[in-house]
């Protein structure tokens, strides 16, 4: 019985409307109608694991998942309307507030789109400031999710207070430039919001010293456990062509096999000056996901300390007008989160505010690929594919 | 040490109670009923101690736990945050109890109660010192069996009542788990057994008395001809000792093996539905069987109350005797909080699979051994004898 419906996960086409099939039961209400012997599990959108408000209807036989159906909207801000009816520089404050482990990143992307629409020349120096905290962004943002993953695989937080005691001195660090611990709108378009106190290098210095030892520690207590090896590998397995197919990017792409990495597909600011090995692992499961953002970690140390031994002297804002007009046309402005491809589309109609303020989230994207890939799993194992998956739902949902 | 010098360190408690009993007998009130008072004393002793062990072990898990985790843990209420257990208790004693609209009211009701119940019963027949127990079953080892097997029902039945997916998910593991790990343990739980010949455990503590190397954990442990020194071979204590834990570790819902209150997957699972004191029933039900775990271990294969330092030592000492068993029973209760502090959540068919495919031909293969073993020193009594705690 239970053989003719599982599914090989990843590679059948998603049991659809044959048997999860939606419909609305009662006005305003999303009900799935369920077959004999089936149970519909609501989970979510307040639920431990879901990462925030997401929503997930599941078909359960027993605790085999038949179908996955995802319901976002919960946190829904309208962040992308709000950008249209606000200028340049205070759309900024928005970017902030999506992917909000790593905000630097999507600062980034937005101050990159409009550098593009007016061909602003940013300073080198905050070239190097953008990458210096945007791979602490990127640092920190693994870290929290390597360690909510140990928390979804069952352990009772002891990764995860490694992971964030880790975090607490990024945070740190970043506030030392930018002023605040979240929400610091630090890149913005010509440059950076203000230079970064000397002690901030010194700190950083000691930071790279002790970081790689305490990767290890992560290391030891999840990659070298046979329970978290059970749990993990072979599971939620993505094939390269759904992958594709999804248009899926960042670690999880990268954990199929797919060396898509913005910073080396289109080298933006100054990362080409460096050099550092792209993480790419080939079995797409839940543990290379994790191995991958393991490394990135490591690597992302590297470029750090590249970029804290050339770092120029020089302005950190480039030169501009009071009110930003920009000329008409429209950009495309991405560079690598740590969730993924973060990628702004701006219109500008020659107007103090855009036209039209798009983000193309990463983790949306990756996100719509989940239904395919939990069928077929247990319930456990779908908790554990959605925290590999890294999603933040201030960014899925805007 | 004399047979009947043993016996008097045997009777140290009793001692004290026997004059007493004869005294009031002497008076006229019928024996059974001085027996009835005793057992009462005895239930309400311990029920006390019971709750004084679950509140430091409380304390002394989210200490422990915390420092693990590179944090303080709780270090307001009290000295060294020692009366936190005590304003949790009492936080939920001042809770509303909810029963959701749709749930079974009985079995809803029930399910606390059983599993409460099924494990301060499995207190009665730990013996804390010689003569010192509630009472002294002759089948005490099928008594646990039995009772071990009632939390299964509870969680069951508070999965269901609770017409809640989640209690009911939860509910279902709790099937497939306590069956699962009923078999190995039970069958783990046949080597003292047969090593000490009896199924009360006062007798098979007493097996274990003398030197550390009598210890069960230590079996079997040959002494050739004459050779007085002892040559421990464990195999058959040591892993049936781990197995018994893992299997404990399993009956107790702690990591790794929590899948019925999976908080990641099943939010709660049983005890989603259950708030302020029947919530509360349910942690002391968990920590009273944690605890009565570690005691059961060492009383089995740690040698109970005995020191391990030689009988005249533990004469030496007898009022600590219950002290002794409680420290080995609080080192097995801090591997089972390290234990939890690092490993993640297996899966629940992985659960099955090590229990049925791993743990199960190893326990018959352990039973087959002892059993072996314990028949072979009789054949070659003069020349190979076994410990004297394996007769």
């Amino acid at each position: 019985m239970a053989d003719t419906l599982v599914t090989v996960p990843g590679l059948n086409p998603p049991l659809g409307p044959e048997l999860g099939d939606t419909i609305f039961e009662t006005p305003g209400e999303l009900g799935v109608v369920a077959e004999e012997g089936l149970i519909t599990l609501n989970l979510g959108p307040q639920h431990p694991s879901t990462h925030g408000v997401f929503r997930m209807i599941m078909q359960l036989q027993g605790e085999t998942v038949i179908s996955a159906t995802p319901v976002m909207g919960y946190l829904h801000r309208s962040s992308e309307k709000l950008g249209e009816v606000r200028t340049y520089v205070q759309g900024t404050v928005l970017t902030d507030r999506m992917d909000y482990l790593s905000p630097i990143t999507t600062n980034w992307a937005y101050a990159m789109a409009i550098e593009r629409l007016t061909g602003m020349v940013v300073p080198e120096r905050a070239e190097y400031l953008r990458v210096i905290t945007g791979e602490l962004s990127r640092i920190q943002s693994h870290l929290v999710a390597v360690g909510t993953f140990g928390m979804d695989v069952g352990t009772y937080g002891t990764p995860l207070l490694y992971a964030l005691r880790e975090r607490e001195s990024v945070l740190d660090l970043l506030s030392l430039p930018t002023g605040v611990r979240m929400n610091p709108s630090y890149i913005r378009y010509g440059g950076v919001a203000r230079d970064a106190p000397p002690e901030f290098f010194t700190m950083l210095e000691h930071f790279l010293r002790i970081f790689p030892s305490k990767v290890d520690e992560y290391e030891a207590i999840l990659s070298a456990n046979e329970v978290f090896k059970n749990r993990t590998i072979g599971v939620g397995m993505i094939p390269p062509e759904v992958a594709r197919a999804y248009s899926v990017t960042g670690p999880i792409a990268r954990a199929s096999g797919i060396n898509y990495d913005v910073r080396l597909a289109e080298p933006y600011s100054v990362y080409d000056r460096f050099t550092w090995e792209p993480q790419v692992r080939y079995n797409g499961d839940c543990f290379d996901r994790y191995m991958v953002r393991i490394q990135e970690m490591r690597q992302s140390t590297l470029i750090l300390q590249q970029a804290l031994d050339s770092i120029p002297d020089g302005d950190i804002r480039a030169k501009m007008p009071k009110v930003l007009k920009p000329p008409k046309g429209e950009a495309y402005g991405r560079v690598e989160g740590p969730k993924g491809e973060i990628g702004f589309y701006l219109i500008s109609d020659g107007t103090p505010n855009p036209y039209r303020y798009n983000c193309r989230p990463p983790s949306f994207v990756n996100l719509t690929c989940l239904s395919q890939i939990a069928v077929g799993h247990k319930l456990a194992d779908a908790v554990v594919i959605l925290g590999s998956f890294d999603i933040v739902m201030g960014e899925v949902d805007r | 040490m004399s047979l009947g010098d043993y016996y008097a360190l045997h009777d140290f408690w009793l001692s004290i109670g026997q004059p007493i009993q004869n005294w009031l007998v002497g008076l006229g009130v019928p024996s059974w009923l001085v027996s009835t008072v005793y057992v009462i004393i005895g239930a309400i002793t311990t029920l006390g101690l019971i709750t004084i062990f679950v509140i430091i072990a409380l304390w002394a898990e989210r200490r422990f736990i915390a420092r693990l985790q590179d944090r303080w843990g709780p270090n307001r209420v009290g000295k060294f945050g020692l009366l936190q257990s005590v304003a949790d208790a009492l936080k939920l004693l001042s809770k509303e109890i909810i029963r959701p609209a749709l749930a079974d009211r009985t079995l809803h009701f029930l399910a606390p109660v059983l599993i409460l119940g099924a494990a301060l019963m499995t207190w009665a027949v730990i013996p804390w010192g010689p003569g010192l127990q509630v009472t002294n079953l002759n089948v005490g080892v099928l008594y646990l069996l039995a009772f071990g097997a009632i939390p299964a029902l509870g969680v069951t039945i508070a999965g269901w009542g609770s017409t809640n997916k989640y209690s009911l998910l939860g509910g279902m593991r709790a099937v497939v788990q306590y069956v699962s790990y009923e078999v190995p343990s039970g069958i783990v739980l046949v080597v003292p057994v047969l090593l000490a010949r009896t199924m009360s455990l006062p007798s098979i503590v007493d097996a274990q008395s003398g030197p550390v190397w009598n210890w069960l954990v230590f079996q079997p442990t040959f002494f050739i001809g004459s050779f007085p020194v002892p040559i421990p071979i464990p195999i058959i204590g040591l892993v049936a000792f781990v197995f018994f834990l893992i299997a404990g570790l399993a009956e107790t819902n702690r990591t790794p093996f929590d899948h019925v209150e999976a908080d990641s997957e099943l939010t709660g699972g049983f005890t989603t539905e259950y708030s302020g004191m029947q919530f509360a029933l349910f942690f002391l039900a968990e920590y009273a069987n944690a605890i009565a775990v570690g005691l059961l271990a060492s009383s089995l294969f740690l040698g109970g109350y005995h020191t391990g330092l030689g009988e005249g030592f533990d004469a030496l000492i007898w009022p600590l005797l219950p002290g002794v068993l409680v420290t080995k029973a609080a080192i097995i209760f801090l591997i089972f909080v390290w234990v939890r502090g690092t490993l993640p959540r297996f899966r629940y068919d992985q659960l099955m699979q090590f229990a049925w495919k791993r743990m199960l031909p190893v326990s018959v293969t352990l039973i087959t051994l002892s059993a072996l073993f314990a028949s072979l020193t009789l054949l070659l009594a003069p020349y190979v004898r076994l410990a004297p705690g394996v007769r």
